[in-house]
């Protein structure tokens, strides 16, 4: 008898307590600096291009497959005002089948995908959350504003990484 | 039925069979036994498993290196630092890589973080598998924590994918330290609270001393592990019995059960969730400095041909992951051995003369994650 008083005890402290829980749709936790939501691209604004070249090593290296790309010549490095010879021209995420694993960020030289804080998209549609370069971009540029990113890749490449 | 209820005839008792599951609130996942019952006692047992077999094995196969992690992740999905740990060490042990002091400590806080999470949620279901409400409100209120932690650390709540073939993905982010400092007192707090709550309560008493025993000799013959076999009263931990990782330079317990009972698998589980929190305030105390990520680790990573077998402590038990590599890029044959799967087994044992009314509470003591079962 002792021992479940004992136990109510336990459940009379925490009554006066604040509660821990927060009422989710209505309030939104913030999330960690770190967080992983789904993959979006970065946008370079000192040129006013996408940083992604479309290499395709990231596509290369997923393990769901889930993306898919193309580049171009890029019409800005005719004109002498970037420096990258190509460009990505098409790039499509199916962001249904993304299992937020972080090895497309890994594996990018260019610092061109990110992991965006965008985790709510759900949809009625199966494949509803397949996401083309537009989408992307504007999810990168939130991202990019949202945090303050810097690219930090090209100056100095990552510890321990060899292509 | 021939309609003739004034028959004299004696009436003869039949063996019934119930099934219970694959869909079953209480079954912990898609998991199917047959139970056949004599009145209110079990006679036998049968478990079914494989509904959520997705071959992970197999799959494992067809993809790099890298990228089998995150199927590791996926096997036992309330401990996925401890299982990506292992088959990160299988790999560095084949190609005889020395991973740096700091992301071994690293990973060590990680996983006894993942183990103190495993085990909450465990407290919480196993107080739901016994009926009662309340103890889930609090195994969930700190195992949040805990995964708030983690996602500041590896981005992840659940599937990290964080352990690299070498070392970590990245550093601890820089308040890692501020926030482990006011974690643990609350953990420390959270768990005694647990107990307090639940552990010498009267009716949970009567519902799990002496149900479910599992005898020593039958535990071993099971090849049962982890806090199943110990709660059985034999102090095997893959920590101590053949320390990985840098587990021998802590100073810890192996809790162990006298009985064998369901009361015992739960205690066993309450006292390691104390060591491990000695544990970590000691590796957070020696932290040290330097690299995360072994030097001249390529990003394809290509072992040499060769087997290994490498064994860890899991929450479950002990978890191993034999790998055969040819030389190339993709593993040729990994081989998991689940501590579920083998502690199922076992229940087997735990459940004959057993009544009805405690198969719940059995399967909830032994505490099986069917993603691992089946893999
Ligand atoms: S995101 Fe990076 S790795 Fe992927 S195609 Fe673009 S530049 Fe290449
Ligand atoms: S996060 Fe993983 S699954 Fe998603 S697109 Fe990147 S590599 Fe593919």
């Amino acid at each position: 008898m002792l021992n479940s008083l004992k136990g109510l005890g336990v459940t009379l402290k925490t009554m006066l307590r604040k509660p821990v829980t927060a009422q989710y749709p209505k309030e939104h936790l913030p999330v960690n600096r770190r967080y992983m939501g789904f993959p979006a691209l970065t946008w370079d604004f000192q040129v006013q291009e996408p940083y992604c070249v479309g290499c395709m090593v990231c596509i290369r290296n997923c393990p769901t497959q889930c993306m898919t790309a193309t580049l171009k010549d890029n019409p800005l490095h005719k004109e002498g005002k970037s420096t990258r010879r190509k460009i990505v021209d098409i790039f499509e995420v199916n962001l249904g089948r993304c299992i937020l694993c972080e090895i497309c960020v890994e594996v990018c030289n260019f610092d061109a995908i990110v992991m965006s804080h965008e985790h709510e998209l759900s949809k009625y549609e199966r494949n509803g959350n397949r996401v083309d370069l537009q989408a992307l971009l504007e999810m990168g540029k939130q991202y990019q504003e949202d945090t303050g990113w810097e690219p930090e890749q090209a100056a100095a490449p990552k510890e321990g990484v060899q292509a | 039925m021939s309609g003739d209820l004034t028959t004299t005839r004696p009436l003869d008792t039949l063996e019934l069979m119930i099934n219970m599951g694959p869909q079953h609130p209480s079954t912990h996942g898609v998991f199917r036994m047959v139970v056949w019952v004599d009145g209110e006692r079990i006679v036998n047992m049968e478990p079914y498993i494989g509904y959520l077999h997705r071959g992970s094995e197999k799959l494992s196969e067809g993809e790099l290196y890298n990228q089998v992690i995150t199927l590791f992740d996926r096997l036992d999905y309330v401990s996925n630092f401890n299982n990506e740990l292992t088959f990160c060490m299988a790999i560095e042990k084949l190609m005889g890589v020395q991973v740096p002091e700091r992301a071994q400590y690293i990973r060590v806080i990680m996983c006894e973080l993942n183990r103190i999470a495993s085990h909450l949620l465990f407290y919480g279901t196993f107080g739901l598998d016994v009926g009662a409400m309340t103890p889930i409100m609090y195994g969930f209120r700190d195992r949040e924590r805990i995964q708030s932690i983690f996602e500041a650390v590896s981005g992840a709540r659940l599937m990290h994918n964080y352990f690299r073939v070498g070392g970590l993905r990245q550093d601890v982010p820089s308040d890692f330290r501020e926030r482990m400092e006011r974690l643990l007192p609350q953990l420390e707090q959270g768990v005694e609270e647990c107990d307090q709550l639940l552990s010498y309560n009267e009716v949970f008493l009567a519902r799990t001393r002496s149900i479910g025993v599992l005898t020593k000799e039958e535990a071993i013959a099971y090849g049962a592990s982890g806090p199943v076999l110990r709660a059985s009263g034999v102090p095997e931990d893959v920590r101590v019995s053949e320390p990985y990782s840098v587990y021998d330079r802590f100073d810890f317990n192996v809790p162990v059960g006298k009985k064998g009972d369901c009361w015992d698998r739960y205690y066993v589980r309450v006292e390691e969730m104390r060591e491990s929190l000695k544990i970590i305030r000691q590796v957070l105390a020696q932290l040290p400095d330097g690299p995360i990520m072994a030097a001249g680790v390529r990003r394809i990573i290509r072992p040499p041909r060769g087997e290994v077998y490498v064994r860890t402590e899991n929450p479950r038990g002990d978890f191993g992951v034999f790998l055969v590599s040819d030389g190339t890029d993709k593993p040729y044959r990994v081989k998991i051995r689940p501590p579920s799967f083998l502690n199922l087994q076992a229940m087997q044992a735990m459940m004959r003369n057993a009544y009805v009314a405690d198969v719940v509470v059995i399967l909830g003591s032994v505490d099986i994650v069917l993603g691992e079962v089946d893999r």
